[in-house]
C-alpha cells in the first residue's frame, strides 16, 4: 500500500508509484546491456556496503575494514507518466551476493532470466530463485551474436523450463527487442493475476 | 560510474573530504524504517528549517525536486545506500521530504496497475 508521510502542502507534490522488473542471469549475459537499451537514462550503479557474513551492516566498527565488502546494482528508468515509474534491476553478477536477490525481488512484477546460449548453465540459478518464490519470470536468450544455433525445445530442455514458462529469443543491445522483453514479462504476470499456485 | 568509495564527495564540487558515515554520525540504521530501493522521496518546496540542515541534507533535498527513488538519489550522490537511508530517514521526520512505499506485490492484487505498465512499456 502507499503512505505519504508528511502532509501535502503543495497540489503539485505529487509521488508516483514505482514497480519493477528484475533482470537476472550470470556474469557476461547483457543484463545491463538490456536495462541501457530501455532505460531513459544511462543505467545508474548504486552501491550497498555488507559485512562478510552478508547482512546489512548494524555497527560502524570494522566498516570499510576487511570484513565488509560493497555490492554494486545496475538499474535504469522508464518513466510511464507523473504516477507511474518503473525501475529496471540487474542482479549483481556474482554468486556471493545471492543474499541481495530477496531485496531486489521483493515487490517486482516480474523478472527476466537472460541467459547467454554458449553459458546456458548460468541461468539455472535465476529460474530456480524466482520458481521457489513464485515471482513471473520468462527466460530470454540473448542471441547478440547472430549465432542462435539451438531450437526452443532444446533451450528448455538444458535449462529445465516447462511450457508455463515464455521463452523469448533477443538481442540486448536492441531497444526494440528488450521491449518485447519486458512486455512479455508483464504480459506473463498479468496471466497469472487469480492463478493459483 | 565507478567512483571509488574513498573518493566519495570529493569532486569537483570540492566539497567537504570526509569519511560517509562521519556524515550520519555512525548511524547506519534510519530513524524511519520504511526506506526500499524504489521508494519514491521527494523534497517539499523549502526546507521548514534550512538553516539547521547540513550539506549533504541540502544536496539530497535540490536532487529530489523532482520525485526520484532512494536508489537514484544514493547513485548521483555516489554513496552507499545505506548512508543516504539515514540522511532521508532525517529529512522525513523533518517534514522537508515526502515519500511513497513501492508498490508491494502488485502481481497478487493489481491488474489495473499492471496494465498502465504494459500500455506505458509498449508506448515508449
Amino acid at each position: 500500500m502507499v503512505s505519504v508521510q508528511s502532509d501535502q502542502r503543495d497540489d503539485d507534490l505529487a509521488v508516483p508509484v514505482a514497480v519493477k522488473i528484475v533482470v537476472a542471469g550470470g556474469f557476461g549475459a547483457g543484463k545491463t546491456t538490456l536495462v541501457g537499451s530501455v532505460s531513459e537514462i544511462t543505467p545508474l550503479r548504486t552501491e550497498e556496503l555488507l559485512t562478510a557474513a552478508g547482512e546489512e551492516i548494524d555497527d560502524i566498527v570494522g566498516v570499510e575494514g576487511k570484513n565488509t565488502t560493497t555490492v554494486a546494482l545496475d538499474f535504469g528508468r522508464i518513466t510511464i507518466n507523473t504516477e507511474l515509474v518503473l525501475y529496471l534491476f540487474g542482479t549483481p553478477g556474482q554468486d556471493r551476493f545471492w543474499f541481495m536477490w530477496d531485496e531486489l525481488a521483493s515487490g517486482a512484477i516480474g523478472a527476466v532470466v537472460l541467459v547467454d546460449t554458449r553459458r546456458l548453465e548460468t541461468g539455472f540459478a535465476a529460474i530456480d530463485f524466482f520458481e521457489r518464490r513464485q515471482i513471473p519470470f520468462v527466460v530470454a536468450v540473448n542471441c547478440f551474436d547472430g549465432s542462435y544455433s539451438y531450437t526452443e525445445a532444446e533451450v528448455r530442455h538444458a535449462l529445465d523450463v516447462g511450457d508455463a514458462v515464455p521463452l523469448v529469443l533477443c538481442d540486448a543491445r536492441d531497444r526494440e527487442s528488450s521491449k518485447a522483453v519486458l512486455v512479455r514479462v508483464i504480459e506473463h504476470a498479468m496471466s497469472r493475476i487469480g492463478v493459483p499456485a | 560510474m565507478t567512483v571509488h568509495s574513498g573518493d566519495w564527495w570529493y569532486d569537483e564540487a570540492a566539497g567537504p573530504l570526509v569519511r560517509p558515515y562521519a556524515l550520519v554520525s555512525g548511524r547506519t540504521r534510519p530513524v524511519w524504517g520504511d526506506l526500499h530501493l524504489t521508494t519514491q522521496v521527494r523534497s517539499i518546496r523549502t526546507s521548514n528549517d534550512p538553516a539547521s540542515l547540513s550539506v549533504e541534507h541540502t544536496e539530497i533535498m535540490k536532487l529530489c525536486r523532482k520525485p526520484l527513488s532512494v536508489a537514484e538519489v544514493a547513485a548521483y550522490l555516489h554513496a552507499p545506500l545505506v548512508v543516504v537511508k539515514v540522511l532521508l530517514s532525517d529529512l522525513i521526520q523533518r517534514g522537508d521530504v515526502i515519500t511513497r512505499d513501492p508498490s508491494r506485490m502488485a502481481t497478487a492484487m493489481d491488474m489495473n496497475l499492471l496494465q498502465k505498465v504494459l500500455d506505458g512499456v509498449r508506448a515508449i
